[in-house]
């Protein structure tokens, strides 16, 4: 089944495209340190060069993600974090920048409870445009997936390395937005990617799909941005991010002046490694 | 192995080929570990249909884990007690003391026939995690336990067990370091060593196939039961009665019965310190349903969906969920769900050693006082079928400690 819309991430990596580049796709835990701070620090990652949002959504277990995304994912919740606060900072950063598009991702359970239709009536008109879900396989799509479309709301996919082509095919059906592939098999944040791997797994995945194709778990410095922007339509940077966020708190992991300045430098860098890439190119 | 039974309304007939009874059950994992979790089922519908490995399995059922266990009237909790007939189902009498072995030499066996090299498991109380480290001694297999660093606090024993088989123990830090804890740590182990590594884990829970083939591995409890009680009494029990923490006993013991209509089922949940406060790990008596380590069940959890921690004096039973067989078995009506608290138990756990000379797991323990509270209730003719299915030698420290006692 096809549904024909557009989102806000249609029409940047269109944009990204026209300026011959790959987009810088950012991901934070909403909610980390706190509700204040976390809508600084999205600003600030728009102010620096990043080109889309990806705002975690707080779970007790988030069994796909590594230490640093746990304990962000932590962090948020033993601040009284809940789903009607990440929707109502989405609506809150919408005030002021219409145009960046912003894609939830987590777990299913939050959102099962929440109530599915609920959840998307509210996300759309908070100005969600994605979400990226991690324990919905394909095999699961008339949870989640298929509503999602109805609500023009894009359900983007993760390939893996242990997505072979068989299974490609499946996985491709009802993904829209664009395609996430996880550069390694494990949790986020943990290992390295190897270049030619993955480059040769998004040229698999774009023999099959006109979608584009962004890349992540494990990208932290400038040369891995400026080498991916090279072979995919997007860089995604997570666990550094969350990461320097960790580092910057005081004591009572709460915020500092350091804190938003230390995620905008990393996103910066990155970004100068995607520029960098596009005159390469 | 279980045949599936082609009977119309029939209770035995899940789960469908997504792994779902009803709306429980699934696969809700992550895309990494989805072409192997289909891969996983592929073989374990052809080993079910092999004679060798069924013949492999039972060999080892009868040599090396003792099998059958021994049915066994409890003559004087009966007469104590002055109503009902008590039957003991003895797993507690098993290689490694407990129920777990039966799953476990079940999937390592399925593991060596796939290829991998590595065995993964989480555990609670330990008891599972014995039972796999002693399978992959027996097949030579480099095993890792995740166990929740609580849990390795309070349950000493099995950690030294475990060690001396040969198993690597990582105590697990995040969350309350429990269970629930364990099993997320196993399924980013998992996700990062998909080539190699086969998760042993041990409860009806997870992403399908495990809660179907859990739930295999485990009935030869209620099939040797079926027969036993047949041999002995010439009838069926009138009624049968587990604990549950994610409930691989109880389904073991349950299905078999489960289109026997005349049979009552009953399962025991923690109690903790009263469903009624907040420190308990009654999945359905006190929770709802939600998504979870792969599977919809009910699940302890707060109104955002955040899962919360369990509570049970017996770390076996702590896990915030429970498999989705029962979840479904639950809402049909054909079981019922009950629950002992952290006291009752500890009294019935006293009752047992005392009147049968049998020290029960805490986790047992709390089955049995609900058969406490059953048989007084019942006429003498009618006949109650527990599954002991672990013994409380693990449990005497932590006993101790509760009844206020210096060792």
């Amino acid at each position: 089944m096809t549904i024909s819309f557009t989102t806000r991430i249609d029409e940047r990596f269109t944009e990204c495209k026209t300026s011959n580049r790959a987009a810088l796709v950012a991901f934070i835990t909403a909610g980390d340190p706190d509700v204040e701070t976390s809508l600084q620090i999205m600003h600030g990652l728009v102010a620096s060069g990043a080109d889309i949002i990806e705002l975690g959504m707080p779970f007790t277990d988030p069994m796909a993600d590594g230490p640093a995304i746990q304990a962000s994912t932590l962090r948020a919740l033993a601040k009284g974090h809940t789903m009607k606060m990440t929707l109502d900072m989405v609506c809150e950063f919408r005030k002021t920048d219409p145009k960046t598009p912003i894609v939830l991702m987590g777990y299913y359970n939050p959102i099962f409870i929440y109530g599915v239709e609920a959840f998307l009536t509210d996300a759309k008109k908070a100005g969600i445009d994605g979400l990226i879900i991690v324990d919905l396989p394909p095999e699961t799509d008339d949870e989640l997936c298929i509503p999602a479309m109805n609500h023009e709301i894009n359900f983007i996919r993760l390939a893996t390395p242990t997505t072979d082509e068989k299974r490609l095919p499946t996985v491709l059906q009802n993904t829209s937005g664009f395609v996430y592939y996880v550069s390694v098999a494990g949790i986020t944040g943990t290992k390295k990617p190897d270049i030619t791997k993955v480059d040769q797994a998004v040229q698999n995945i774009k023999a099959q799909t006109p979608l584009p194709v962004a890349v992540g778990f494990g990208v932290r410095e400038k040369q891995q941005a400026f080498e991916i922007a090279q072979v995919a339509d997007g860089v995604v940077v997570g666990s550094a991010l969350v990461g320097a966020i960790e580092q910057s708190l005081d004591k009572n992991n709460a915020a500092t002046e350091k804190t938003v300045a230390s995620v905008t430098k990393i996103i910066s860098d990155l970004r100068s490694g995607i520029e960098e890439a596009a005159q390469n190119a | 192995m279980v045949q599936i039974s082609e009977q119309l309304n029939s209770y035995r007939s899940g789960p469908d080929e997504n792994g779902f009874f009803g709306q429980f059950g699934g696969r809700f994992v992550a895309e990494t570990l989805m072409p192997l979790i289909l891969d996983l089922q592929d073989h374990y519908e052809f080993a079910k249909k092999d004679a060798s490995f069924k013949a492999e399995l039972e060999n080892l059922h009868k040599h090396y884990v003792g099998r059958p266990s021994p049915i066994y009237f409890a003559e004087r909790l009966t007469d104590h007690l002055g109503g009902a007939k008590v039957y003991f189902k003895r797993d507690e009498l098993n290689h490694t003391g407990s129920h777990k072995i039966n799953n476990c030499l079940g999937q390592i066996l399925l593991a060596k026939r796939m290829g991998k090299t590595r065995i993964i498991a989480e555990t609670g109380a330990g008891q599972h995690g014995v039972a796999v480290a002693t399978a992959a001694a027996r097949f030579n297999l480099p095993c890792t336990v995740f166990m929740g660093a609580t849990d390795v606090e309070r349950q000493k024993p099995n950690v030294f067990r475990m060690k001396l088989l040969g198993a690597d123990i990582r105590p697990v830090t995040a969350g309350a370091g429990t269970l629930k804890d364990a099993m997320n740590e196993a399924l980013r182990d998992w996700v990062a060593h998909v080539d190699d590594t086969f998760y042993i884990i041990g409860t009806a829970a997870g992403p399908h196939p495990y809660p179907a083939m859990v739930r295999d591995f485990q009935s030869i409890i209620g099939q040797e039961a079926k027969e036993q009680m047949m041999e002995v009494e010439g009838r069926l029990p009138d009624h049968i009665v587990a604990c549950i923490g994610g409930g691989s006993n109880a389904i073991g013991l349950f299905h078999p019965f489960l289109d026997d209509p005349e049979v009552n089922i009953y399962g025991v949940e923690a109690g903790g310190y009263g469903v009624e406060t907040p420190d308990h790990a009654a999945s359905l008596t006190g929770g709802n349903p939600g998504v979870l380590h792969g599977n919809r069940t009910y699940l302890l959890q707060d109104n955002d969906g955040q899962i919360t921690e369990g509570h049970s004096i017996s770390a076996g039973l702590d896990y915030p969920g429970i498999g989705p067989e029962h979840a479904f078995l639950h809402e049909s009506g054909r079981v019922k769900y009950v629950n002992a608290t952290d006291k009752e138990a500890l009294a019935a756990f006293q009752l047992c050693t005392q009147l049968e000379g049998i020290i029960p797991a805490l986790e047992p323990a709390h089955a049995l006082s609900f058969v406490e509270k059953l048989a007084k209730d019942r006429p003498k003719d009618e006949i109650i079928l527990m599954n002991l299915c672990g013994r409380g030698d693990k449990d005497i420290f932590s006993v101790a400690e509760h009844l206020g006692v210096d060792i």
